[in-house]
């Protein structure tokens, strides 16, 4: 009788316990510095008298004051911008090559599809910083194989490092980094597709072109909004890769990305307040984006059901 | 059945009966898009076959040969990275090794065993725990980083291992993985005989399920590896005593260093590529094993 009472309170209890360490995780790492974040982006410092010994400094509310500040700064609108602007280059630009070899691996009667596989996966393996570093050595001139075979033809050279050829410099790194892994969630989802589905259309003739248009491409879509939908995240969020840049040009300022920005706030000028505030922005503006396409995405397949 | 028997006619369909012996070449192998992915291959292939080569010029060698041109000076430009600082590179090696190696175990018993009671027990609130768990995955880690470095200070961990660590154990995506698996691979008839065995929740658990969930746990684990070996900003953020840095860390401050003087950068191309070599070892032993479908959470039933 004992036993069984603590045996059904050990299973009722267990799932409780079982989450512990997560919770308490959670709690530290993830819901007390979002608090702390917010507490922060509220507050500021205000020095009394010539801010001397201590208790001079003291944190006072400041309401909304550091997202107004925030919200004017030349600086984090145009490193918004600038991100926005890279964002319009990587995402459409990855997601597509990442679908299309997908498809192609996917395809009948395609050859050296593993080597293939492995090798356009092989740099999500390396480090964005070694990433940007590996690449940053191949737009300098006076190492790259690319400016040696332009010269050798006698074509012009782009300046990879500055102006709008850093946009492009940029989302290659990131393309380069980010096609692989997005490649084997779309393909996984093209190899449980069965077979008979296309088996009709294949009997009517149709071309592979149009299997993976009319078929396979409505198949995997949700598999595509996910893509698209971490990307969106991880695009807007693009820290490493031009801080690593920023060593081989100038054109890289500290302020390059919104990230950056929130960075020299926190640690190159110690205004943690404003930093924090920035970083709420940015989490906010990320959050909004990227549930706001994946709305989108969702209402469009409602519709397209519908239909 | 009847689909394998389509399947076997359907390739003469389009073809009239005396092509079908012998189709052209162009039939048998797909061109376009073997050659697409060819051309895939080697764009990603690139920069790594480059670092390669690099890494064997001497300085001089490398402004002054062509770049696929192997140079002369691998074996000088590894003792001189070695020789650096008293040999601070494969210190930052070492604690890579560590932060991503202690990191990511840590990572996968906490997915583990939160899997498992997500998946197997049904209890009051299981939902609302789960999607507030999954929420962290969708939080920016620029909003997490930069508190959570101020929250460690006061706790006078900031600038040690644990700063590094502990930011890191918990794995929205590994919990999610973990869930999946166990529902998959631990069926509920397992879990009830072992309850009428009386054996203990935490028995069952540890004797009975972890084992059956061992194969997707491995993909947890190297994807947390890769992701704390590849990470940036937390260690930027929360260390400053180069020590403790780790790979990719120490690379940058190299880097920068480099900028102004040349001669680093045969030091830094060189670090780059031994800072890769575990990464792609790692990569290519596991993928005979390491089910990339298992990556995208795919569970085959």
């Amino acid at each position: 009788m004992t036993t069984a009472r603590r045996k059904a309170y050990g299973v009722k209890g267990a799932p409780y316990a079982f989450l512990l360490p997560a919770t308490i995780l959670f709690a530290l790492f993830f819901a007390l510095p979002i608090g702390y974040a917010i507490w922060l982006s509220l507050h500021k410092v205000q020095v009394k008298g010539l801010g001397l010994g201590s208790g001079a400094r003291q944190e006072v509310w400041a309401g909304f004051e550091n997202y107004a500040d925030a919200l004017t700064d030349s600086e984090l609108l145009d490193g918004a911008l600038r991100v926005l602007g890279y964002g319009a280059i990587v995402v459409p630009v990855m997601l597509g090559l990442a679908l299309v070899f997908a498809l192609m691996l996917d395809s009948d009667k395609v050859r050296l599809a593993p080597f293939t596989r492995l090798a356009i996966f092989l740099p999500y393996a390396i480090p964005g910083v070694v990433a940007a570093l590996l690449w940053g050595f191949l737009y300098l001139p006076d190492v790259s194989p690319f400016y040696f075979v332009l010269e050798k033809l006698g074509l012009p050279q782009p300046d990879l490092l500055d102006g709008g050829g850093l946009y492009a410099a940029l989302s290659n790194i990131a393309v380069w980094g980010g096609t692989g892994f997005n490649m084997i969630v779309i393909y996984t989802s093209l190899q449980a597709i069965p077979t008979e589905v296309y088996e009709a259309a294949k009997l009517d003739g149709a071309t592979p072109l149009q299997i993976a248009l009319k078929i396979k491409i409505p198949m995997v879509a949700p598999s595509l909004v996910l893509t698209f939908f971490f990307s969106i995240i991880a695009t807007l969020q693009v820290f490493s890769e031009p801080t690593t840049l920023k060593p081989l040009t100038n054109s890289v300022s500290t302020t390059w990305s919104p990230l950056m920005k929130v960075h020299r706030d926190a640690f190159g000028e110690g205004d943690i307040y404003s930093a924090a505030a920035g970083a709420v922005i940015i989490a906010v503006a990320t959050l909004v984006l990227s549930f706001g396409f994946l709305r989108a995405a969702n209402s469009r397949n409602k519709q397209e059901a519908a239909r | 059945m009847s689909s394998l028997a389509v399947r076997k006619t359907a390739p003469a369909a389009g073809t009239t009966p005396g092509t079908a012996q012998g189709p052209p070449l162009r039939r048998r192998i797909a061109l376009v898009p073997t050659l697409a992915l060819l051309l895939g291959a080697i764009y990603c292939l690139l920069p790594v076959a480059w670092v390669l080569i690099a890494a064997t010029k001497s300085g001089s060698e490398l402004f002054s040969t062509f770049t696929f041109f192997p140079g002369t000076g691998f074996a000088d430009n590894l003792s001189d990275l070695s020789a650096y600082r008293d040999g601070v590179y494969w210190k930052w090696m070492g604690n890579s090794a560590l932060y991503a190696g202690v990191g990511a175990l840590l990572s996968t018993a906490v997915s583990a065993i939160s899997g498992y009671a997500l998946a197997i027990y049904r209890f009051k609130g299981r939902e609302t725990v789960f999607n507030v768990l999954m929420a962290g995955v969708l939080m920016p880690p620029v909003i997490l980083a930069i508190p959570q470095y101020l929250l460690l200070a006061k706790a006078d961990l900031a600038d040690t291992y644990w700063a590094v660590l502990l930011p890191l154990i918990l794995s929205p995506y590994g919990v999610y993985l973990s869930r999946i698996y166990a529902a998959a691979a631990v069926p509920s008839d397992v879990v009830e005989a072992g309850r009428m065995d009386g054996a203990s929740e935490w028995r069952i658990f540890t004797r009975v399920a972890l084992p059956m969930m061992v194969p997707g746990l491995v993909t947890v684990f190297l994807f947390q590896f890769v992701a704390v070996w590849n990470n940036f900003l937390l260690p930027y953020i929360m260390l400053s005593d180069d020590e403790k840095f780790p790979i990719t860390l120490g690379l940058f401050t190299l880097l920068e260093q480099g900028s102004n003087t040349p001669a680093l950068y045969t030091l830094v191309i060189t670090g780059a590529l031994l800072a890769v070599i575990p990464l792609i070892a790692l990569f290519l032993v596991i993928q005979r094993f390491w089910s990339l479908d298992l990556l995208s959470g795919a569970v085959k039933s």
